[in-house]
């Protein structure tokens, strides 16, 4: 009832502007930006900011984004204006964005304030993070039911969890995010989903979410199982001291092409998909109790 | 002058490279843990000394080894390039040789990885054959020591010939520049086809030992002693040149092709440090001085303890480095850049403040 009578007020807003209160947003810098109506012309600088328009089906109001963003297909015929962090500043404001969504590192920011467009920062960097920029969003956009898609997501990766049989817990899990090695610690965004999936990080959160590890101290955690993009598996074996470790002796090795490691690593509302496809790998590499190395390649 | 002395600061070398080693042996992800107790009565904890001893032998030591080896290798480089270009400032950096060498590295990464996007991801469609900046197979070192070297090579002859010869002190080292910024500038472009590997390649371009295996060493150690052999050879031309081209020649010295040669040392020992452990500043520049602070000597003695100091300062870096943050790492080349530049910045308001003037 609630969320009907909200959806209304919603499209009061939007088909009324002279009448409306307009919007008014507090985004991560602590900047309050107020719009006079809903931004209808959009111009998002993270993939992850993208996806979350498109997940609350406003995918339409976009006139632009980074280079980086992909997903859903439907972005790709969209300009593109430079990357997140140096977006082609006569580009975005070429496009009339009535607002500019954007990461709070990028420091583009100021520019395009200055040029006269508004800013809404947003920084999803965990779970919390994704859900509260959602909510943010939705306010800003004025869909009404983002909670609820928020919920889908969060059900959908404790669902991936529950999906999972029970001698896989407890596996120990290595996340290699490039080649560095740098590792997703417990405190990011990649272990949290881990965590909910009940493996265990061998990159405790007190190292900080992506820390550049001693290669020593992975041949030392000795994980059952690693977890690595396409492009940084190439040759792990063969690094010092490497072939020894249990995950690389028994081949169970989750190698992600980048379409998949594009979804693993974005802090967004593919994060229910991202604990399915990890889930996928861990049931079918980590739960068998015999190995056989034969046949099977990594 | 004092051979003695000069003999004597090459066992100091030694020494302290063995000892550093030793205590390299020592350092790892957990910070400082003795694990030769372990492998010296391996059967009191059978199963911990089998990690001991994979950790020892497969991880600390190849690396320590490397690191030394790298260091020696730009150490004998830097040496070489100031006597060459009879210029204290000259080093495999600011000849434009090491980015040279990087630029070498990072696009034969690219055309072995079959083109874009590729650096260090090809092993699921190449049977197996893993072409990564840090892979370890035989084969992919000697090539990227090539590319290196073929790299370091152009790099130095463009600026020689930017610089219109080495005789101008000024030219030389602008074009040096010039070459350095405008290869670096290359490499990052080739990693801008390949954006996906440019946080891989970025951990390489600041210096890392971390993947330095025996492979890598021994590709080091051997090229190393060739390079040093080399230059012991060539070492008179050095000392001929010090007191200029015609002093040179009238000692009956081949001047021009005893040049080339130099030349290809430099190139071949900065080629090969930067193909393995990427680009570690101002290891080479600080060797040499530092040498030259405490002995003033031949071209043949300065040059074999340049190497020695070089390899002992990189094998230091490396310890502190896995050390200091442990089980975290830090980029060796950043810590040679802090710790060599800190050096030479004392060094020259050392020398500024006694004599008037820079060492």
């Amino acid at each position: 009832m609630t969320r009907c009578l909200r959806g209304v007020m919603g499209w009061v807003f939007v088909c009324l502007p002279l009448l409306s209160y307009g919007v008014t947003v507090t985004d991560d810098r602590g900047v309050t930006v107020t719009f006079e109506r809903s931004p209808q012309r959009i111009v998002s600088l993270l993939p992850s900011l993208t996806e979350t328009v498109c997940e609350l089906d406003q995918c339409h109001r976009l006139v632009g984004v980074d280079r980086y963003s992909n997903y859903p297909a439907m972005v790709q015929r969209l300009p593109q204006v430079g990357g997140g962090l140096d977006p082609s500043v006569e580009a975005v404001v070429a496009l009339r964005p009535d607002v500019v969504l954007m990461a709070t590192s990028s420091r583009a920011a100021e520019r395009l304030q200055a040029l006269g467009l508004k800013v809404v920062a947003l920084e999803p960097r965990s779970h919390k993070d994704v859900q509260r920029v959602m909510m943010k969003i939705g306010q800003l956009l004025e869909v009404p039911d983002a909670q609820k898609v928020w919920r889908a997501i969060d059900a959908g990766v404790s669902a991936a969890a529950q999906s999972l049989p029970k001698s896989v817990r407890g596996t120990r899990v290595y996340f290699e995010v490039n080649q560095g090695p740098y590792a997703a610690g417990e405190s990011s965004f990649i272990g949290e989903t881990l965590t909910r999936l009940g493996v265990k990080n061998i990159v405790p959160a007190d190292l900080g979410q992506f820390p550049k590890l001693n290669p020593e101290y992975v041949v030392r955690a000795n994980p059952d199982l690693i977890m690595v993009g396409q492009r940084s598996a190439a040759g792990m074996a063969q690094r010092p001291g490497w072939a020894q470790i249990r995950a690389l002796r028994e081949q169970r090795l989750c190698v992600f092409p980048v379409e998949q490691a594009n979804v693993l690593v974005r802090p967004g509302p593919r994060m229910a998909e991202a604990a399915r496809l990890m889930a996928d790998c861990l049931s079918a590499k980590a739960s068998e109790k015999t190995p056989d190395a034969k046949g099977r390649k990594p | 002058m004092m051979p003695t002395r000069a003999v004597w600061m090459g066992l100091v070398g030694v020494w302290s490279a063995l000892a550093l080693a030793a205590l390299g042996v020592c350092v790892g992800s957990t910070g400082f843990e003795n694990l030769i107790g372990p492998l010296w009565s391996p059967a009191s904890h059978p199963d911990q000394a089998a990690m001991a001893q994979q950790i020892v032998w497969e991880i600390r030591l190849p690396r320590t080894v490397g690191a030394w080896a790298a260091g020696a290798l730009l150490g004998l480089a830097g040496a070489v390039a100031q006597g060459l270009f009879r210029n204290p400032l000259a080093d495999p950096y600011l000849l434009g040789s090491a980015s040279g060498a990087s630029l070498g590295v990072a696009m034969a990464l690219v055309a072995l990885g079959g083109g874009a996007g590729m650096l260090g991801g090809v092993s699921m469609m190449n049977g197996g054959v893993a072409v990564g900046v840090f892979s370890s197979a035989l084969w992919v070192r000697i090539g990227l020591t090539g590319a290196g070297f073929l790299g370091a090579v152009l790099a130095v002859l463009l600026t020689l010939m930017l610089s219109r010869g080495a005789g101008h002190t000024l030219r030389l080292l602008l074009s040096g520049v010039v070459v350095g910024v405008v290869l670096g500038a290359g490499t990052h472009l080739v990693l801008l086809f390949s954006p996906d590997s440019l946080q891989a390649m970025q951990a390489f371009m600041l210096g890392s030992t971390a993947f330095v295996g025996w492979t890598s060493a021994t590709v080091m150690l051997i090229v190393w002693l060739a390079c040093w052999l080399l230059a012991g050879l060539l070492a008179r031309v050095l000392d001929g040149l010090s007191l200029g081209d015609s002093t040179a020649f009238s000692l009956g010295l081949a001047v021009t092709p005893m040049r080339a040669a130099l030349v290809g040392v430099l190139a071949l020992s900065t080629g090969t440090a930067v193909a393995q452990t990427g680009l570690i500043a101002f290891v080479g520049l600080a060797a040499p001085h530092l040498i030259r602070s405490l002995i003033k000597t031949t071209h043949a003695h300065l040059m074999m303890l340049s190497s020695l100091a070089g390899g002992v300062l990189l094998m230091g870096a490396d310890i502190l480095a896995r050390g200091l943050i442990a089980p975290q790492e830090l980029p060796v080349g950043v810590l040679t850049a802090v710790l060599g530049g800190g050096y030479l910045l004392w060094l020259m308001h050392r020398g500024q403040t006694q004599t008037g003037g820079a060492s």
